[in-house]
């Protein structure tokens, strides 16, 4: 199975345009238009097409990480980005923020929480989109 | 240590992320569903002890001040049931180990509990009912999920009806909490109490209470809504059942229980008579339904129905020792309930089958079993000195001193006709010789000793419940003292703020 050859020729050049983007959109999120659900729509939007160009199995190894464990690692994130605040006296989930920057990016609790959402909702999508792909293949 | 409010929801959701995270690896997520509920079960001991010492705890997610940011609360109400939804949680997560297939873990049946559990105790701790309504769709996708989990085709039949009137209950939620946020402008349980006492539209109130009241009525299964619990409870995995059984309809009632004290106190003699005719009702329809069966775990869902129109008549009957009655009945029921289920599914591995009629042999086979049963169906049945008879005494002495004859002779009627059914159980399933035409167990793929450990251990609960009834009394009293005062409640919740 597989797509045309031009699609499949855009594919491999988007899909590196595609993360990258999404990695911009994640890490400008907490301040401006942006934020970790978008971001991990547009990473899984480049997988997704990866599985239209060519098939699951290709988008599956091109992910590396299996999908339900990608959910799961990223709840866990968001669920231990509210306890930090925990330690220090104050109510789950009220941001802390650290004295840490690289650059333009610093360090803080809302952005663990939405590397979280944005590996959630990448895991997600991708598990629907396998599932449904494979079942169309088979 | 208001922290700790927060504990009982974030550890099953920890938990469930982990074992989703552990997905190829069974073993582990299996003993991370043990440790999972045992920690659950901790940190709710925990908080229950704190609550009952320093009154009620508060917390504002994310240091955003109440009534505008969600907090979650935990009264002695609240602390109770999330004990007893970590106690079912607990049980159940034991009880797996030995049923539950291989199959079925692989379809993520232990993330999916975690998640319930997440769900359940967000219900029971929230103090915002926006936030209530988030968690009950949290609890209900993973229920959706767990009662189909292998696929059958009695469990996508069952799962329809139940879907259908829950999602058409949510929706009638939804829309109450709509409806109360564009009148009063919050979503607060506290500020709305407060908002409700001062304003003259009592009418507008009783309006949203009903829809509220038919909202919960569906999640609770009362009548005249209760027709999607026996569809679908028996279908699904016993353990599903078991857990199901224990606290799903047990979340409406607590919401009952919430609103009907703390928000809608203010036209007490029609909507507190409207729920003692629901209750009566409940009563019987659901012990009549019973005394046709004769499925093991269709009996059992019947009984679920009658028992929970103890509670609402608890509630409805409205005086202190009611309320303290219904307390005690939701103590003694979740764990007595949960563990029939349980004992179903015992039963099922060493004779494979529901049927009562195929049943049979099984207290020459195991009395150890057969004694496990009748602690929990002789409870059920309210004999004394186990708990149901002190649950049934608080509730019935209740409606005596407020001369509430009509509903104190049905709730007799009903504990009679509990009794015809368990004594049925026990006459088919335990005692008689087990008949000709019983089908072969089936293949056994798991040890037994978890099935007695969660079983035993719920029985020896009800046992402590029945003697030590005194201590248990005195905690639901003050759960009711501070429910009937809601003063207390919003204090706790605005006084920083007001």
């Amino acid at each position: 199975m597989g797509g045309s050859l031009i699609l499949q020729t855009a594919a491999r050049a988007l899909l590196p345009l595609l993360l990258l983007l999404s990695v911009f959109l994640l890490l400008r999120g907490h301040d401006e238009p942006g934020g970790g659900f978008i971001a991990g729509l547009v990473a899984s939007s480049a997988f997704a097409l990866y599985v239209f160009a060519y098939d699951a199995a290709t988008s599956r190894r091109l992910l590396t990480v299996d999908s339900r464990t990608m959910m799961g690692v990223g709840l866990l994130l968001g669920a231990l980005a509210g306890l930090p605040a925990m330690f220090r006296g104050e109510a789950y989930l009220a941001a802390q923020w650290w004295d840490v920057s690289l650059g333009p990016i610093s360090l803080n609790t809302p952005l663990i929480f939405d590397i979280g959402v944005y590996l959630v909702v990448i895991g997600t999508v991708m598990t629907i989109v396998f599932a449904l792909a494979e079942a169309e293949e088979n | 240590m208001n922290a700790l409010v927060a504990l009982p929801v974030v550890i099953p959701m920890i938990v469930g992320a982990l074992s989703l995270a552990l997905w190829r690896s069974l073993p582990a997520q299996r003993v991370l569903g043990v440790l999972g509920t045992g920690a659950l079960l901790a940190a709710s001991v925990w908080l229950l002890i704190t609550v009952a010492r320093e009154g009620v705890l508060v917390m504002h997610m994310g240091e955003w001040q109440g009534p505008f940011g969600i907090v979650l609360v935990a009264d002695l109400l609240g602390a109770i049931m999330t004990v007893l939804g970590a106690i079912t949680g607990f049980a159940v997560a034991v009880y797996s180990i030995g049923t539950v297939e291989e199959s079925e873990e692989k379809f993520g049946y232990y993330p999916l509990l975690h998640l319930l559990l997440a769900g359940v105790s967000g219900a029971f701790l929230t103090g915002d009912i926006f936030n209530l309504y988030v968690w009950v769709e949290v609890l209900l996708v993973a229920s959706f999920a767990l009662l189909t989990l292998g696929g059958e085709r009695a469990q996508m039949e069952g799962a329809i009806k139940y879907v259908t009137l829950n999602l058409l209950s949510s929706v009638l939620l939804l829309a109450a909490v709509g409806l109360t946020y564009g009148m009063f402008g919050s979503l607060n349980m506290a500020d709305l109490s407060d908002k409700f006492a001062q304003t003259e539209e009592h009418g507008l109130i009783t309006v949203i209470g009903m829809l509220f009241l038919v909202s919960f009525s569906i999640k609770a299964a009362a009548f005249p809504f209760f027709f999607w619990l026996p569809a679908s409870y028996h279908t699904p995995h016993v353990a599903v059942s078991a857990l199901f059984a224990g606290l799903l309809t047990k979340v409406g009632v607590y919401a009952l229980f919430r609103f009907f004290t703390l928000l809608f106190d203010q036209d007490v003699g029609y909507t507190h008579n409207l729920l003692l005719w629901i209750a009566g009702f409940t009563m019987l329809t659901g012990v009549l339904g019973a005394a046709a069966q004769f499925e093991f775990r269709r009996i059992l869902s019947f009984h679920i129905i009658s028992q929970i129109g103890y509670m609402i008549m608890g509630l409805a009957l409205f005086t202190p020792l009611a309320i303290v009655g219904g307390v005690f009945y939701i103590m003694h029921h979740i764990i007595v309930k949960a563990n029939l289920f349980l004992v179903s599914g015992a039963a099922y591995r060493l004779c494979g089958t529901y049927e009562l009629k195929h049943l049979g042999g099984l207290y020459r086979s195991r009395p150890v079993l057969g004694l496990l049963f009748l602690i929990p169906a002789l409870s059920l049945a309210g004999m004394p000195p186990l708990s149901g008879f002190f649950a049934k005494f608080i509730i019935i002495r209740a409606g005596v001193e407020v001369s509430a004859w009509p509903i104190v002779i049905v709730a007799l009627i009903t504990g009679l006709l509990t009794l015809y059914s368990m004594v049925k159980i026990w006459a088919e399933a335990f005692w008689k010789a087990t008949p000709d035409n019983a089908p072969a167990p089936p293949q056994a793929s798991g040890p037994m000793w978890p099935l007695y450990t969660a079983i035993g251990g719920m029985a020896l609960m009800t046992v402590i419940i029945g003697l030590w009834a005194h201590p248990i009394y005195e905690l639901a009293h003050t759960a009711a003292e501070q429910m009937l005062d809601p003063a207390v409640y919003i204090e706790a919740v605005l006084g920083e703020t007001r």
